[in-house]
Order: C-alpha cells, then structure tokens, then sequence
C-alpha cells in the first residue's frame, strides 16, 4: 500500500487505491463469513474460557479474545455447521428434540429464552448446566466447542434468518430449516 | 514395478486377479491398435503420395471399421464375463459391516457360531481363503472402499446398502484408500486390511471382543481418559467411556495406524496426535483437547497398552 | 420499395461504402458494449475463454506443486479442495464449452457465408452472462469462498448439510450462468447452419466443422437442462429446504449423479465434437484434399452425438447399481469407440492419398491423432465394468481424461488458431515459434499425463491433496510435476507467439493457407458485413472448385442490415431478412439476469423481485420499433 500523503493526480489516487482497498474490504467480509479455522492456538482458545459472568449465571461478557477473532460464533457458517454437528453428536435431541423440546427439556425455536437471549448465557447454560434438568457440558466439549454449540443453539431461536445460518439436516424432518428462521414459524408462548 | 501393498498389479484376492487377467491382455491388444495407427499414419506421412483408387481406400476403412466392431464386441464379451465370477454370491462367506465417516472406517464384525461380535475402526482382518462380504454403508456422505490389491472399489453411499464380494488369497497387509471425494481430509482415510491364516485370524478376533485387559484398566491413564472429555466420542469396553461418534479404542494398540492410517501406532505418534490433532490431520472432528504433560505422559502410556 | 436501394448494379467500392454504414458498430465504449457482430462477440469470448485457461493452468501448476513431494504444505486441504474444484469447474465450465461455441460464433457464419448469426443480440446476451458467471465464481475463489465440493459437486457432501456456508450455491449458480450462455449460442448456431446458409449450400456441401457445431448445438439444447434441473434442485435443497436429495425424507443421493452426467458425460462430446470439426478443416487444407468419407464423417459426428447419451451410467459403475444394466453401458460406452474409430480412419486415408503440408496447424493434428488415439484407448478400458471398479476415481482416470480432453480439443483448438489466426486478426501467425510450442506442448503433455496411468494402477486415488512418503507414488509424481512445467513453458510460447502476431505478425491476405471454404472468400479479419457480396456455392470446396472466381448473389438491401434466408435442405433462397442493430439491452439484460442470480444465493426472495429489472429490460429489448418486416 502506498501511504495517501504522496502527491499525484487526484484521479489516479482514488482510483488506483479504491479498487484494491474495495477488494480488501470484500476480502474481510468474505473471510469472516467463509474462513474455516480448523485450529485455534492453544492460548487464544484457553482464552475462550474468560466469560466474564454475572453471579446468577444470566447474562455477562464474553472474553475480549471473542471480539478480537470477529465473533466467529454468531457469523461464520463453518463454527454455525461444527455447532449443530455437535449438537447431534453430545446427545443435546435427548431432551431438546430437533429444537421443539420435550417434556425434559424446553424448546429452543420458540424465541422465548429463559435465561436471556445472549450467547455468553447459552454458552455458560451449556457449560455450567441449569436448575431443572440441563447437566453441565464442560467436562465433555472444549471451550471453543462449547461457543460452537452456543452459536448454534442462538442461531436455531432466532428469528430474522441469517445467511451463514445452516441449511436443513439429511434427516427427517420436524421444522423448517435454520436459514428459514424457525422462531418465525414457531407458535409464540406466554 | 508392482507398486505395493496399495496397487492394482499386485493382487492377493480373488476379484483383483480376475480383473488383472482382463486388465493385461486389453492393454495389449489396444496398445497394438494404438501402434498399428501410428504406423499406418507414419507410413502415409512418409510415403511418395500416389493417389489411392477410391473404393479400395473405402474397402480399407470399412475393414478397419468392422474390425473395430468386432473388438468393441470381443471387449464387451470379455468384460461380461470377467463380472459375472466377481459379483456372484459366495457361500458361508465371513460378513463384515464396514461404515464409512468423515474420515474414518468403522467396521463390526457381527456374532458368528461362538464367536462373539465386536466393533473396531480403521483395519480389517481376513482369514485366508474364505470368501469375505463386507456389508458397506456411508453415515455422512458417499465414500468408497478400495483395497486395489484385493478387489475393485464399491462406493458407500448413504441411504444405499452396498456388498463388496471376494476371496483373499495371498497373506499380507494390504491398505485401501477412500476413493470418492468426501470432503476436507479424503486424502487422510485409510484402511490396513490384514489376510492372515484362520487360526490367526479367529485369535485376533477372539482379543477384539474382550473388553480392555484388567491391568489396563488399573493404570492412571484410565482416569485422565475418563476425567477428560475422551469418553464422550470414544469407546473403551470396560470402562465408562461409551461415546459413539469416534473410533472404539477398546484394542486401539493392536492396530498397525493411528487416525485412519495417518501415521504408525507408536506412543509417539499417538501422543502428538492428541497433543494436536488439527495440524496433523486439519479439519477432522477430533478436538485438541488441552492436557498437561503429566496427563499426557499417562494417557498415552495407557493408550499404548491397549492391545 | 424502390429499387435503387439494392445492392444490384452497384459498383464495390460504393456497395462497400453503403455496408459500412449499416453494418458498422459505433465508434468508443458504446460501440463495444453495444454491437452485435458476432466476429466482435466471438474474439471477445474466444479471448476470454483463454484468459480462464491461464487461470486454470495456474491452478494446475499449484496442485502439481503440491503433489510433487508427499506430505506437502504448499496448500492447506481447505485450499487444495477450493483449487481442484475451481480447476475443473474452470476448465469444463469457462473454457472448453465456452471456447468451443466461440469458435462456432465466430466461424460458423463465415463459413456458411452470412452476414450475422441469427439472434445476434441474444449471442451478445449470452457473452455477458458468461463473463458474469466467470467472475462470480474466479471473485469468490479470491475471496477465500470458492467451492470446494469438486467440479462434480456430489450430494451429500456438497448439500445443506456438508457444505457449510455459500460455496457450493456459488458453484451451482455459476453453472446457471454458463449454461444460460450455452443454450443461448446453440440456438443461434443452430438457426445460422439452418437458416442462413448461401444459396447452394446444400447440407451435403457444408464444410464438416459447420456439421460438427450443428451437432454439438443440439447435444447442447439436450444436455445442458439435465444440469440446470440439478444444479437448480441442490440449490433449493440448500437455501429453501426442499428434500430432492435428502434419502431421509424420499429423496435420492444417486439421482444427483444421473442428472449430472446425463449431462456431464454429452459435455465431453460438447468439446470433442468442434475439435472432430476442426481436425477435418485443418487435414482437408493441408492435404488439398476433401475428407475421404465425406457422408461417413458427418454420420459419424451425428452417431457420436446420439450415443453421447447412452453411456452417462459408465461414471457409476462403483455405485452399486443392476449388474446387467452396467452391462448394457459397457456396451454402449464401448459402441462410441466405433464411430470415433471411423473418422480416425477416415483422415488416415485422407492423409494417405495425399501430400500433406507440415505446417503448425497439421504439427498439432499429428500431436492429436498419437495423443486422442491413447486416450481412446484408455476409455475403452474404463468403459469395462471390471476394470473401471479399479480404474475409477484414481488417477488412472484423470490421466484417461486429460488425453481425451487435452489431446482430443485442445491440440485441435491450439491448431485451429494458428490456421484461423490470419482471420481472426489479419496476420499470421509465426510458424517457427508455433513448432516449438508445438513439440513442447506434446512432450509436456505426455510427459506429465503418461505416468498417471501407473500412479491409478497403484492405487492413488483422485483428488487427494497430499499422500504420505511410504506410499511409492513420490518419484512419478515428481516426475510429472517437472513435466507439467515443460507443457507450461509451450503455453507460454503460444501465448507470447499469439500475443506478438497479433501485432507484427506478416499481414495475410485473404486465402494464406489455400483453404477451399467460404470464410477464406473474404477479407481478414472480415469487414463488419463479411461478404460484400453474397456467395454462392456449387460444390463441398467451394473456392477450390470456382476457379478463383466466386458466384455471387445480388438484390440485397443496402439501407438496412440484411441477410439472405435459405431453406433448410437445399439453401435455396426464401427470403430477405433484416438482422438487428446493435444495442446495450442485451448488456442490461444479462446485468439484470445476473442480479437475479447471485441474490437469489442469499434469498429465494430474489427471484421475485429480481425478476422485475429483467422484466423491464427485455421490454427494452423487444419493444416495437416500428421496422416493417418485408419479404423479397
């Protein structure tokens, strides 16, 4: 990059540098949509563990090292996809159904959370477990499985569809898939 | 110049047989065509042109083209009976179901007469002689089981039941290579298949089902791979650890490769493996799960000792 | 209708000065963006279509890279996958096909001897939604987005479940837009060959490379829907959640694979059949001679054409379908080797009685004929059902395939530029570096594809990004790595040699090579009108046959853009009729059209309202513009 302070024509400056600093800034976009990071350092991935929580487990901060990857959680539909495989994998249908929920676990689809609506709370609900059935995870996934998970989990209530949200399961299915917004369809409770 | 224990010019079964006794004479009979048409071509390019009668030329280019038919028809025939033998049922043959995931095997052996059924990953082991049919199925997307040396390939493919039929006949360890693009490490799936006699065979498979060795089972490796999130994917029969969406590590050990063929069963390899599997094998869903080197030093010791 | 505006009687240079002004395109940017000349049109995709052959060989050279060593780290997997998907996509999608039909834009009309192709703004049309589609998917490869689910995009794993993310949307919708741009060339090729041939020729006098772009349009109307249903279908599977290929909820994981290679497998012929067209062209000039076999070879490219589409099942013989099925395709697969065998024949005997004149185009038939006749070969085995189960997916095949593909259409094509380079450009173009790049390309080619048969033998399969060193595939990988720089060294001499032509090449004049077909019966390049005068024909060499002297037809309009009609048997004269003018609807439609598109990746929304803007543009298009249609 050539600094901007060099004389030349006005012209050539804002067209020379505008088409590769546009391409960079697409580029960016483009990365953190699709990027697929296989592999976080040990260090930056023990930082995931920082959630600053509040007492009650309900609502806090997570860790600035989530800021700085660019909230890959809730935006990237590589962790979105790692999020729902282990969603299938650790046994979360038991209870929670395809999202439905069942008599053992409340449904996930409906928009209506019961502690708050925020990532770091699903994650510390699957970390630390909650009153009334939900075990804790922490000793069966990693931290950055566990913010896989949470992204996911956010993803499947939501209710304006996201384009990195994941596309339907090779299953049988029960609801509309997560890129339809299934919080849009779900009956709303009380 | 027969490539290995992964080539198609090297076979110990009977379904790679037949198919090179096809493969040898078609290359020769078509290597022939092929020279016989750069001949004719050099000998029209080095001839004095004298212009040709053009029904005789027109007799020579029916005959060529006749002659084509009847190769066409001869290679058809050919190829007609050559898979007729290779997918014809077998009697009382050993069935083995094997599954295909992104990016490993995983195979069950089901009960047989006194024999008791158990599930493993990653290697087969054939007794000689006996006609083998590997019950094939896919859990994620379409793979393909090849071991060149043995048979042709047979795809997985989900929502399909496929059978793979065929006779080892030459012992040895063999490997097979997943065929059909499956994703991020299709490079890295990998089987050892092992013919070894029926004797040998039906030991090893009476080890396979036991449960972990006792004194494996008192180590202190035992309990960081329970305290840890190890169980949660993987098997190790006679202890806690029951998760099913990773490899059964009851005899992990006894196996020739780690991961799918990744890299040669040592403590070594396995302790860089689960020190840090996303470089070794980038993409696959074992997580890099932090350990201290204690922990390490005893997971992997135990690890090494289930045979 | 008075009489005075016709071309009877007028001297040439005031007939030429009259076409000048109707035919003309309009001077600066408007005029490129506007024109409808299909000799404009068809340099600007043949162009094209080699700037995304450089791209794909780039690609080419990065995966050889990676794979001459084991255990490479030259490319992650991520990277690797991304490259060989965007390699075939690229090679298949934005050059073969593409550059095939554009050689068929440009020459066809010539070579008929008409003034347009038919539906020139809807050639124009289908430029810019190629290029479109090229730049979709070579921008989402930049962007670290490419697809990575290979060329073939197979389902599950390319579906909503394995392939997260848009990538794989971003290569089914890059299909849309070639194979929108395919349908739309085929059709205006097939009305030219039909329609808008001089009077006289009848289709026993076509030239053979007209014959084989008639065939290679219809295998393109009947195969190209088989993959927009597909595509069409994963995509509505990924973003709206229909079940198509879903084995869960009634759907077919193997249906993908029919659909595909019905298509997949006529797509090869798609690229073999103009390269048959063009060996025919180049042998029949250097021989000075027509092809022997004049009606065997036109039957030959039309069995070809039929039986294209019986074999699609051969590229599933592993997925466990009826054995007598398989058999039948085993059958039908081998069949094709009959009339491929046939024309091979046919220029042997062509070669036979003749003296041929070695010049670089003839160097490049010899190179196809030692390199087509292997692959053939080769194709004959994986026809088999027994050997495929060995020889399939390992890179038995990509060596097969690379000899069909390589040595059947591109030697061929490399030959037809050189011997059309005069008419592309004016110039020749140079003959000494043309041998070299010649002998280098070949050698390259062989040198890097032959080991690969023996690498498939040894069981390395395909599309592996890397394989570990106690496997003995290490030395011939080396091997063709280091020759695949050779065969990218005689690249570079054709591009540099084409490039340098082009601009101090020795001006050629209007026949260099003594060629007997109409497109030599005019200037090169042509003027915007191509023939000041219509020709017409009396014989399959026209300008062998005539003497020097060309019958010509008169009582053309001079004060409007007009063509002659003739009638599909005998091209005997039926009607004058006029061909469009230039216009930037086709640019603004095919801009609306790819709007529409890539938004509708996003949202299923878009084709609703992304329908609108291409409403409003082929309105645009077609609006009347008062232009009374008169007959003669």
């Amino acid at each position: 990059m050539r600094k901007p302070s060099r004389p030349r024509p006005a012209a050539g400056v804002s067209v020379r540098q505008a088409v590769p600093l546009g391409l960079v800034l697409l580029a960016l976009c483009g990365c953190r949509r699709e990027a697929r990071e296989v592999r976080l350092d040990p260090p930056v991935a023990a930082a995931l563990a920082g959630v600053a929580a509040m007492p009650n487990g309900i609502g806090g901060r997570p860790p600035e090292v989530y800021f700085v990857l660019g909230k890959p959680y809730r935006g990237n539909a590589y962790q979105l996809s790692e999020g729902k495989r282990l969603y299938a994998w650790f046994g979360c249908p038991e209870c929670h159904r395809d999202g439905e929920g069942s008599g053992r676990g409340p449904s996930l689809l409906d928009g209506w959370w019961n502690h708050g609506p925020g990532i770091e709370t699903i994650y510390l609900s699957i970390r630390d477990g909650r009153p009334g059935g939900m075990p804790p995870y922490r000793t069966r996934l990693t931290h950055e499985q566990l913010w896989q998970l949470a992204g996911y989990v956010q993803v499947l209530g939501a209710y304006s569809a996201s384009a990195a949200a994941p596309g339907r399961s090779d299953q049988v299915q029960s609801r509309p898939a997560e890129n339809r917004a299934p919080a849009r369809f779900a009956p709303l409770e009380p | 110049m027969t490539g290995g224990w992964q080539s198609a010019l090297a076979p110990g079964g009977s379904s790679a047989d037949a198919i090179l006794r096809l493969f040898w004479p078609t290359v020769a009979l078509l290597g022939l065509i092929w020279l016989a048409v750069l001949l004719v071509l050099a000998a029209a390019l080095l001839r004095r042109a004298r212009p040709e009668a053009p029904r005789r030329a027109g007799a020579v280019v029916g005959a060529a083209t006749a002659g084509t038919v009847l190769v066409v028809i001869g290679l058809t025939l050919a190829s007609y009976l050559v898979t007729r033998p290779i997918s014809a049922a077998a009697d009382a043959p050993l069935i083995v179901q094997l599954r295909g995931l992104q990016w490993w095997w995983q195979a069950t052996y089901p009960e047989e007469g006194e024999a008791s059924g158990f599930v493993t990953a990653n290697e087969l082991h054939l007794p000689l002689g006996r006609p083998v049919r590997l019950e094939l199925s896919a859990e994620d997307v379409i793979h393909s089981f090849w071991v060149p040396n043995l048979a042709g390939k047979q795809d997985m493919i989900p929502g399909r039941d496929n059978a793979l039929t065929f006779t080892p006949t030459v012992p040895g360890v063999y490997r097979a290579q997943c065929a059909e693009f499956c994703g991020l490490q299709h490079a890295r799936m990998a089987l050892l298949v092992v013919v070894e006699p029926p004797e040998e065979f039906a030991r090893w498979r009476a080890v396979q089902a036991a449960p972990a060795t006792a004194e494996a089972l008192a180590a202190e490796g035992r309990q960081v791979f329970e305290r840890q999130p190890c169980g949660a994917c993987h098997t190790v029969r006679g202890t806690g650890a029951a998760g099913r969406t990773g490899p059964d590590l009851t005899h992990l050990a006894s196996r020739g490769t780690l991961a799918a063929g990744l890299l040669p069963m040592t403590r070594g390899a396995l302790a860089a493996w689960i020190a840090d599997p996303q470089t070794l094998k980038p993409g696959n869903n074992m997580p890099l799960v932090p350990l201290s080197a204690d922990e390490l030093q005893a997971l992997t010791a135990w690890l090494a000792s289930l045979r | 209708m008075t009489h005075d505006r016709r071309d009877t009687g007028l001297g040439d240079l005031a007939l030429e000065a009259a076409l000048r002004r109707v035919w003309a395109a309009a001077h600066g940017l408007w005029g490129l963006l506007a024109t409808v000349d299909h000799k404009a049109i068809g340099r600007r995709y043949i162009a094209t279509a080699f700037g995304f052959l450089i791209l794909g060989g780039l690609l080419a050279l990065a995966m050889r890279w990676q794979l001459s060593h084991p255990e490479a780290r030259l490319l992650d997997p991520d990277r690797y996958n991304q490259v060989f998907t965007m390699h075939g996509s690229n090679m298949m999608f934005l050059f073969a096909v593409p550059v095939m039909e554009a050689m068929g834009v440009y020459f066809v009309p010539l070579m008929v001897g008409t003034r347009n192709i038919a539906f020139p703004r809807l050639n124009a049309f289908s430029y810019w939604v190629y290029l479109a589609g090229g730049l979709l998917l070579w921008g989402a490869f930049l962007l670290e987005m490419g697809p990575d689910v290979g060329w073939f995009a197979y389902v599950p794993l390319s579906g909503p479940q394995y392939s997260a993310g848009k990538r794989a949307d971003i290569w089914a919708q890059m299909i849309t837009f070639t194979e929108i741009s395919a349908l739309a060339v085929a059709v205006g090729l097939v009305v030219t060959v039909f329609k808008q041939r001089a009077p006289g020729m009848t289709l026993d006098r076509m030239p053979l490379f007209v014959w084989a772009m008639l065939v290679t349009a219809f295998v393109v109307i009947l195969a190209m829907p088989a993959v927009v249903t597909a595509s069409t279908a994963l995509i509505l599977d990924r973003l709206v959640g229909t079940h198509f290929f879903n084995p869960a909820e009634g759907g077919d994981v193997l249906l993908w694979q029919h659909l595909f290679w019905f298509f997949g497998h006529p797509e090869v012929y798609i690229i073999f059949i103009p390269a048959v067209g063009m060996v025919s062209t180049i042998i029949a000039t250097f021989c000075r001679r027509p092809v022997f076999g004049y009606l065997a070879m036109v039957l030959a490219l039309v069995g070809i054409g039929l039986l294209a589409f019986g074999l699609w099942v051969h590229h599933m013989f592993t997925t466990g379908l009826p054995r007598l099925g398989e058999s039948f395709f085993t059958a039908s697969s081998m069949a094709i080797a009959v009339p491929s065998g046939l024309q091979i024949f046919c220029w042997l005997a062509t070669l036979w009685g003749a003296r041929p004149r070695l010049a670089v185009p003839m160097l490049y038939v010899l190179a196809f004929l030692f390199t087509f006749v292997l692959g053939g070969m080769t194709g004959v085995m994986v026809a088999s059902v027994p050997l495929d189960t060995q020889l399939h997916d390992s890179y038995f095949v990509v060596a097969h395939f690379h000899y069909v593909l390589i040595g059947g259409a591109v030697f061929p094509l490399l030959g037809a530029i050189h011997y059309w380079f005069p008419k592309l450009t004016g110039r020749m173009m140079g003959a000494r570096p043309g041998r070299w790049e010649c002998l280098l390309v070949f050698a390259g080619f062989n040198l890097t594809f032959f080991p690969m048969h023996i690498l498939g033998l040894w069981g390395m399969p395909r599309r592996v990004y890397t394989y570990q060193p106690e496997l003995p595939w290490a030395g011939l990988n080396l091997f063709a790595s280091l020759s695949a720089v050779l065969l990218a060294a005689g690249f570079l001499l054709f591009f540099w040699n084409a490039w340098r032509s082009a601009r101090h090449g020795a001006p050629a004049g209007e026949n260099p090579w003594g060629a007997p077909t109409l497109e030599w019966a005019t200037a090169s390049p042509p003027p915007p009108w191509n023939f000041t005068r219509i020709p017409v024909v009396g014989s399959a060499s026209p300008l062998w046959d005539s003497m020097g002297e060309l019958t010509v037809a008169e009582g053309l309009r001079t004060d409007r853009r007009e063509l002659l009609v003739t009638s599909v048997m005998d091209a005997t004269p039926e009607a004058r009729e006029s061909s469009p003018q230039d216009s930037i609807w086709p640019l603004l439609a095919a801009i609306a059209t790819s709007v529409m598109l890539v938004w509708s990746i996003f949202t299923p929304w878009a084709v609703v309202w992304g329908s609108i803007p291409i409403a409003v543009t082929l309105i645009g298009w077609f609006w009347p513009r008062g232009t009374p249609e008169d007959e003669s």
